[in-house]
């Protein structure tokens, strides 16, 4: 069996069992990064010379009888949002941060390291995470390896396509409206965001900071599982870390949650939800009830339409903020000509920055400006609320809110570039999870006639990832969605 | 809601970004577009509802005041696009002419 065969897990436990060395492992993905990724466009940059040193520098230490950590010598991937001081750059897929060297780690590559991770490279994303199908990357879009003519989904989907592709077992990504979940789904892989506050975000460069969060994606539960388990806790540098403590999240994974009562929102499967993909969502409902599950009809009246319309003033508003360090003065583009300095920050941004980051700070500096402010941005607080109450009464009948990841499965390439707002509906089941701040994962749940994949989102309350995997498990080990691969996986050299 | 050119120019200018005549046109139609979407949320009865700005409640984090190690100079200058000495280099600020 190919080592990108295997999981992390089977990586991870042949490497401690010294059946697998950590050089193997990295050269078998390296391999396949070198023949797939060229079609698929996944990886912004990637050391091959880095992560062989890191292999063989594990394998040296395992010789030596050390525990190298949980995740010995599984190579992974990482978002290009987040800061890599080993010489990658870290551009965020845009042109503001071209070939930008980030002077520290960011505490997630911290953690995957100090636990034997090797990191084989840096993902594509939608530039500055603002996007759902990676076209807005400056540096090209990255396909779907089902369907290369389609998106992967986005903003994560150059981590999702490593994954899908097979040219990684693991990745992790960001996920501020659904970054993570919606490629995840698109993509037929596991996908996860934690609850806020559960993984640090230092060294993860901001878009939302009160909807930012940092998280796996991997073929397995398990496998998200244990990358989960190497990045949660508190950090002190990241103020919005909950010093809350990690269980063991491998532990109790398979043991089900029983009794289930899921939570079946009516306004996640209305209007907008694409025939196929609901027959598919429902048939893996069924083998929830199979399992002895109750399904629970539930309402959550703000988290659809209402739901987008906060997150894009919300979000937008914290972009402006956060996006308006970028002025050519310490560090990125700098523009070649300028009359003075107010002119130099407004052409290094024009020149520097995508039209859909250009919207966004727009729009949220609109939101927050004089005038407007308690109209979009206050108003849009308090429709917050509203959002995080709906979650709180629905928790208190059920233990799990589930339903689609996505409305759609992957659409074409060039499909929704043109009308921003058609793009942002993408993300109508994912964002109030991010308003509310709690955990999600989608997990594959079946393919569309035409092969591209469904993805089923479950929803559980906040600091509950535990038993949000269990449940997740309960449904993987029913199915085997993730032994699939895509054809291009599976094509010879 | 519409936003008119001369709005959109000004949002530009706010948010330091220069727009071309085609680029204050182009987002105009689509700024207001999405603008008529989240005019929606008037729509809802949000009378007495305390805004929530972060879903947790987390609130004044902070450590003792004790210095810890930083970037050094050279960290911090080695990105900068033009740099003099321990100094960022820069258009002059502070100039009779120099715009608001």
């Amino acid at each position: 069996m190919a080592v990108t065969d295997l999981t992390a897990c089977e990586i991870r436990n042949a490497i401690q069992e010294r059946r697998l060395s950590a050089a193997e492992a990295a050269e078998g993905c390296l391999a396949a990064m070198a023949r797939l990724d060229p079609k698929i466009k996944a990886f912004l940059s990637t050391d091959p010379d880095g992560a062989r040193r890191h292999a063989a520098a594990i394998d040296r230490r395992l010789a030596a009888g050390e525990n190298v950590g949980l995740l010995a010598g599984v190579p992974v991937a990482v978002k290009d949002n987040m800061c890599t001081a080993d010489g990658q750059p870290t551009t965020c897929a845009s042109r503001i941060l071209g070939g930008w060297r980030a002077p520290y780690d960011a505490h997630v590559v911290e953690r995957l390291t100090a636990e034997g991770a090797v990191i084989v490279g840096k993902t594509n994303l939608d530039e500055f995470a603002m996007g759902s199908s990676t076209e807005n990357s400056a540096y090209g879009a990255t396909r779907n390896p089902w369907d290369l003519q389609r998106v992967p989904g986005g903003s994560s989907g150059g981590s999702a396509a490593a994954v899908a592709a097979r040219m990684v077992p693991i990745a992790v990504g960001s996920d501020t409206g659904g970054s993570i979940r919606q490629p995840a789904a698109l993509c037929g892989v596991v996908g996860m965001k934690p609850t806020y506050g559960r993984v640090s975000r230092y060294g993860l460069v901001a878009f939302a900071s009160s909807l930012d969060q940092i998280g796996p994606f991997g073929r397995t539960v398990a496998d998200a599982a244990l990358v989960l388990q190497a990045t949660a806790g508190h950090d002190g540098r990241d103020s919005t870390s909950v010093d809350e403590p990690v269980p063991d999240y491998l532990a109790g994974l398979e043991e089900p949650v029983r009794p289930l009562r899921i939570g079946m929102p009516r306004e996640f499967f209305g209007t907008g939800l694409d025939a196929e993909v609901e027959k598919v969502v429902r048939e893996a409902l069924a083998v929830y009830e199979r399992l002895g599950a109750t399904l629970i009809p539930i309402e959550l009246p703000h988290s659809t339409d209402y739901a987008i319309a906060t997150y894009y003033i919300v979000a937008t508003s914290e972009a402006s903020s956060n996006l308006a360090r970028y002025d050519g003065v310490h560090y990125g583009y700098r523009s070649a000509d300028h009359a003075d300095m107010i002119d130099m920050y407004m052409r290094s941004r024009a020149q520097g920055f995508g039209d859909e980051v250009k919207r966004r700070i727009m729009l949220g500096t609109y939101a927050l400006s004089s005038g407007y402010y308690d109209a979009y941005y206050k108003k849009a607080l308090a429709v917050r609320r509203l959002i995080r109450r709906d979650f709180e009464q629905a928790f208190r009948k059920v233990d799990c809110i589930m339903g689609p990841t996505s409305p759609t499965p992957a659409f074409r390439l060039g499909e929704r570039t043109a009308d921003p707002l058609a793009m942002y509906l993408s993300d109508v089941y994912t964002v109030s999870c991010n308003l509310a701040a709690i955990a999600g994962i989608s997990v594959p749940c079946g393919f569309t006639a035409a092969g591209l994949p469904v993805g089923l989102q479950i929803i559980t309350d906040v600091f509950t990832e535990d038993r949000l995997l269990r449940i997740a498990r309960m449904y993987e080990r029913e199915t085997d969605w993730a032994r699939r691969a895509p054809r291009i996986a599976e094509e010879p050299a | 809601m519409a936003l008119s050119s001369k709005e959109v120019l000004k949002v530009g200018t706010l948010s330091r970004i220069r727009l071309t005549p085609e680029e204050v046109e182009k987002f105009s139609s689509q700024l207001s577009g999405i603008l008529d979407y989240v005019d929606k949320l008037r729509e809802l009865d949000t009378q007495g509802v305390e805004p929530l700005a972060h879903a947790l409640p987390i609130h004044n984090v902070l450590r003792p005041d004790e210095p810890r190690p930083g970037l050094t100079p050279e960290q911090a200058l080695a990105g900068a696009p033009q740099a003099d000495g321990d100094f960022f280099r820069v258009p002059r600020v502070l100039d009779e002419g120099a715009s608001a």
